[in-house]
């Protein structure tokens, strides 16, 4: 079985898999890491994104081999309840989520977002959610969320 | 003889109590200063288990931290039947507030008698109880002391409203942080011990039935434990979820079907829905009590809505262990109970056998394929040895197999006298039923059971009695002080594409109606509609809740090109939340909607942030059903099965949402997750009609849509 070899939050990872199979598929199945969720298998939702380098990417349709010696960033690398990210801080302030299925690819697009562009507007944030997919219509409290945490990073 | 006056009727016990009497069943303290409570309401992504929380702690006087929430168990909690309907709060939310005070009253009896001090002299604060000279006890001290296997008396009164520190005020869901920092919180994300994977076969066309299996490449997939079939059911379960998908689609290929059943014309959905033999009910009727006048005219408007999508953003999951003849079950099913009332008919196992537990899901909005995939899981786990199986859809399956909100053709026919007002109003409803959950019936509602070898038959869903608010009928009695009306639902008999509850069951769709036709008799008396809906409301609540949408809102604002504004207005169930919703909407290529301003009258808002959260949740998927969401099929097979095909409305489309909460503390507080769809759906097609100036009556409202109504009028 070929070995794939990548970062994942910070600690560097050996993979024995076919490297055919979904980055989604392995953090779940074989890692362990169940903060992507599955929603579509397809790229359509963005409930599974992680970030791969600096770009938010939907896990399911990303092959493993892709991600061959680069930084992948989950929901569980993004911050802890005790040294919380930002943007966790704000949608806990916010209360931005009713079901939060969604919410975990949701705040690694956002903090994607953040990466490139600290102060983004509004409408560039729903510009970078939009191939995110919310059922419950938390959307408006999530942008809301985001422009908080922008706001606080900007703050220091 | 003297005539005495009736006696005053004996206080009763809230009904979840009254089902649920004994008081241990809703709440145990514990040494180390906690407090379980047990609802029989779950969690589905609309922060009850916090609304819960907060009544209770309320009522103990003890801090919100100290109240560990049980997830619903049928080894342990209260039976209360099914999380649905809005009726969480009034249902759970009156038995636990109920609970707590006597709960409180029994431990301060205790204490006064373990401190030698009169109960009125005592006081609790946070658990601590205290009293003159500086005496002390707690719930904690006192925990093994007082039983609670006792059952809770009728006419305890709680706490009134202005005494109350959490209900009535925002705070934190407490499932919040588990979400944001990526902990397996959602049944999707926890791992049993030796826990196997199981994937189930579906045909693609309708009702298809399993002709033959080839199963020898399925059976080479590595860690393959088992394939299972029985009659059309089949699925694999292996070590690996990767393994079982990989066996499922081996399974695929080696599968033959028979032709499905044939499906309606997805194009004429109010002719094929008028042609069913049908069960006809009156459902209301009101006569005039003095002759009025003639009638002039009667205007006849026909509307429809199609079949809509759950559409979570999860696909349903299960995990079933058995153990001998027992078997256990996790789920996020909305009813515990009734699940297993099912399950146990399908096993032909007494219920006794069967422990069903839920964990959280995505976010639920009525019965969807969760209890369906609870049998799946139980089905396959047969084959494992004694292993637990976690099952799971596909979004294909999500999409096309799961129960659907049923279609509704509507027609209103109102009279009108010579001065234009209403005098007479007919509303008649084409629908299949709007209710097929399980645990309700001699029959099980679950759809792996229509597939064995012995099938059972496929249930036809029915509709829940007005008493419960009706089901294709729910809002169709006019909430206006029309002098007379007849409203009649007729419920399919057949069931070609499978329908069950969805959130707000018909009112949606009734809503929309009379509220349309109401705002087009308004338009051509050239009256404000705002003022026309105000002039026929007798009730209070109604007419504020319209006022402060109104307010809020600047109605009317000056028109502008493109732009169009309209109202609609509905209570829940005709008992339930009151809601106004004024919508704002931009006609361009697509109709976008703006700005939707709503204002709710739920009585007492026990979190008043979570109640905004539930409107402003229902008024976005309100605006996504209006837009966009309609499920596509041909004549063989459900088409609309990803998000391709079945768009929901995206983060650049959403309107901006504004919501005001008339609160009302001494007012029984009632649900809010449903109160927004009926008003926001009439408001976006009635500014529609502002911007346009045509009347689009069927759902979505599409692009096309607008055209064929165009060329129509």
């Amino acid at each position: 079985m070929p070995s794939v070899r990548f970062r994942l939050n910070g600690a560097e990872m050996e993979v024995d898999a076919d490297p055919d199979r979904s980055l989604l598929d392995i953090l779940r199945g074989q890692l362990g890491m169940t903060g992507p969720h599955f929603g579509c298998g397809a790229g359509e939702c963005g409930a599974c994104n992680v970030i791969v380098g600096d770009r938010a990417v939907s896990a399911c349709d990303t092959p493993l081999w892709s991600v061959a010696d680069k930084d992948v960033t989950t929901i569980e690398g993004l911050g802890t309840s005790e040294r919380p990210h930002p943007l966790q801080r704000a949608f806990i302030a916010e209360q931005a989520l009713q079901c939060g299925y969604c919410v975990s690819g949701i705040l690694m697009s956002a903090a994607a977002l953040l990466k490139r562009n600290p102060s983004p507007t509004s409408r560039e944030v729903k510009q970078a959610l939009d191939h995110n997919l919310c059922r419950c219509g938390s959307h408006n409290r999530m942008v809301r969320a985001v422009l908080r945490a922008a706001e606080e990073m900007a703050a220091g | 003889m003297s005539q005495q006056a009736p006696a005053p009727s004996p206080p009763a016990l809230p009904v979840s109590l009254a089902a649920n009497p004994k008081l241990s069943t809703w709440l145990k303290f514990s040494r180390s200063g906690q407090v379980m409570v047990s609802p029989g309401k779950v969690e589905i992504g609309q922060g009850i288990v916090t609304a819960l929380a907060q009544i209770a702690a309320d009522e103990l006087d003890i801090d919100l931290s100290r109240v560990q929430m049980i997830r619903a168990s049928t080894a342990v909690s209260p039976n209360e039947g099914v999380t649905s309907g809005s009726l969480s709060i009034q249902q759970s939310g009156r038995a636990l507030r109920h609970a707590c005070a006597e709960v409180r009253q029994i431990f301060l009896q205790q204490a006064a008698e373990r401190l030698g001090v009169g109960i009125d002299a005592l006081g609790i604060e946070d658990g601590t109880i205290s009293g003159p000279g500086n005496v002390r006890t707690s719930y904690w001290e006192l925990a093994d002391e007082v039983s609670l296997d006792r059952d809770a008396t009728p006419g305890i009164k709680p706490k009134i409203a202005t005494s109350r520190t959490l209900a009535g005020h925002s705070v934190q869901r407490i499932d919040i942080p588990d979400k944001l920092f990526g902990r397996p919180r959602f049944i999707h994300d926890r791992a049993l011990a030796g826990m196997l994977h199981g994937r189930v076969l579906r045909p693609e066309h309708a009702r298809a039935k399993l002709r033959e299996l080839k199963e020898d490449s399925a059976q080479a997939v590595a860690g393959l434990v088992a394939i299972v079939r029985d009659g059309s059911f089949a699925g694999v379960v292996a070590e690996t979820e990767h393994g079982a998908e990989t066996a499922l689609n081996a399974l695929r290929k080696g599968a033959t079907w028979s032709d499905g059943e044939p499906l309606p014309d997805e194009d004429d959905l109010a002719s094929f829905l008028k042609a069913q033999p049908c069960e006809s009910t009156v459902i209301g009727r009101k006569t005039a009590t003095a002759p009025g006048a003639a009638v002039a005219r009667t205007i006849r408007r026909q509307y429809t809505r199609p079949y809509i999508a759950h559409a979570s953003i999860a696909p349903s999951c299960a995990m079933a262990q058995w153990a001998g003849e027992r078997v256990h079950v996790w789920t996020h099913s909305q009813g515990v109970y009734l699940l297993r009332t099912d399950l146990a008919l399908v096993l032909k196992l007494p219920v006794e056998n069967i422990t069903v537990e839920h964990l959280e899901g995505a976010g639920c909005y009525g019965h969807n394929a969760a209890d369906d995939v609870a049998l799946d899981a139980v089905l396959l786990a047969k084959y494992a040895g004694g292993r637990p199986v976690r099952v799971q859809w596909s979004r294909q399956g999500e999409m096309s197999d799961a129960p659907f909100g049923a279609a509704m053709a509507i027609g209103i026919e109102a009279d009108l006298d010579a001065q234009g007002e209403i005098i007479g109003w007919r509303h008649s409803i084409w629908s299949n039923g709007h209710a097929a959950r399980p645990g309700r019936a001699a029959q099980p509602a679950l759809l792996a059971a229509f597939e064995l070898e012995n099938p059972f038959p496929r249930m036809v869903s029915t509709n829940p009695p007005q008493a419960n608010g009706g089901g294709g009928d729910r809002n169709s009695i006019p909430l206006y002080d029309f002098p007379s009306w007849r409203i009649e639902s007729h419920r399919l008999t057949t069931m070609p594409i499978r329908t069950s509850a969805l959130r707000t069951l018909g009112g949606q769709g009734n809503v929309f109606a009379i509220e349309s036709m109401l705002d087009e008799i308004a338009a051509e008396r050239g009256e404000d509609p705002v003022a026309f809906r105000l002039r026929h409301l007798r009730d209070q609540r109604a007419q504020d809740v319209i006022r402060a949408a109104a307010t809020r809102a600047r109605w009317k604002p000056e028109k502008q090109p493109g732009i169009g504004h309209g109202i609609g207005f509905g209570r829940y169930k005709n008992t339930g939340a009151y809601c106004a919703a004024i919508a704002e909407i931009e006609s361009a290529e697509e109709i976008s909607v703006r700005k939707l301003t709503l204002a709710v009258d739920v009585g007492e808002a026990i979190n008043p942030d979570g109640v905004i959260n539930q409107i402003e949740g229902g008024a976005i998927q309100a605006a996504s059903w209006v837009l966009k969401e309609r499920v596509r099929f041909d004549r063989e097979r459900i088409t609309s099965t990803s998000w391709t095909e079945y768009p929901i409305l995206r983060f650049s489309e959403v309107p901006d949402v504004e919501v005001e909460v008339i609160q009302r503390p001494d007012m029984d507080p009632v649900g809010a997750g449903e109160a927004a769809h009926g008003p926001v759906t009439a408001a976006i097609a009635n500014a529609v009609f502002d911007a346009l100036g045509v009347r689009v009556r069927d759902l979505p409202i599409t692009r096309d849509r607008i055209i064929t109504a165009m060329e129509l009028s």
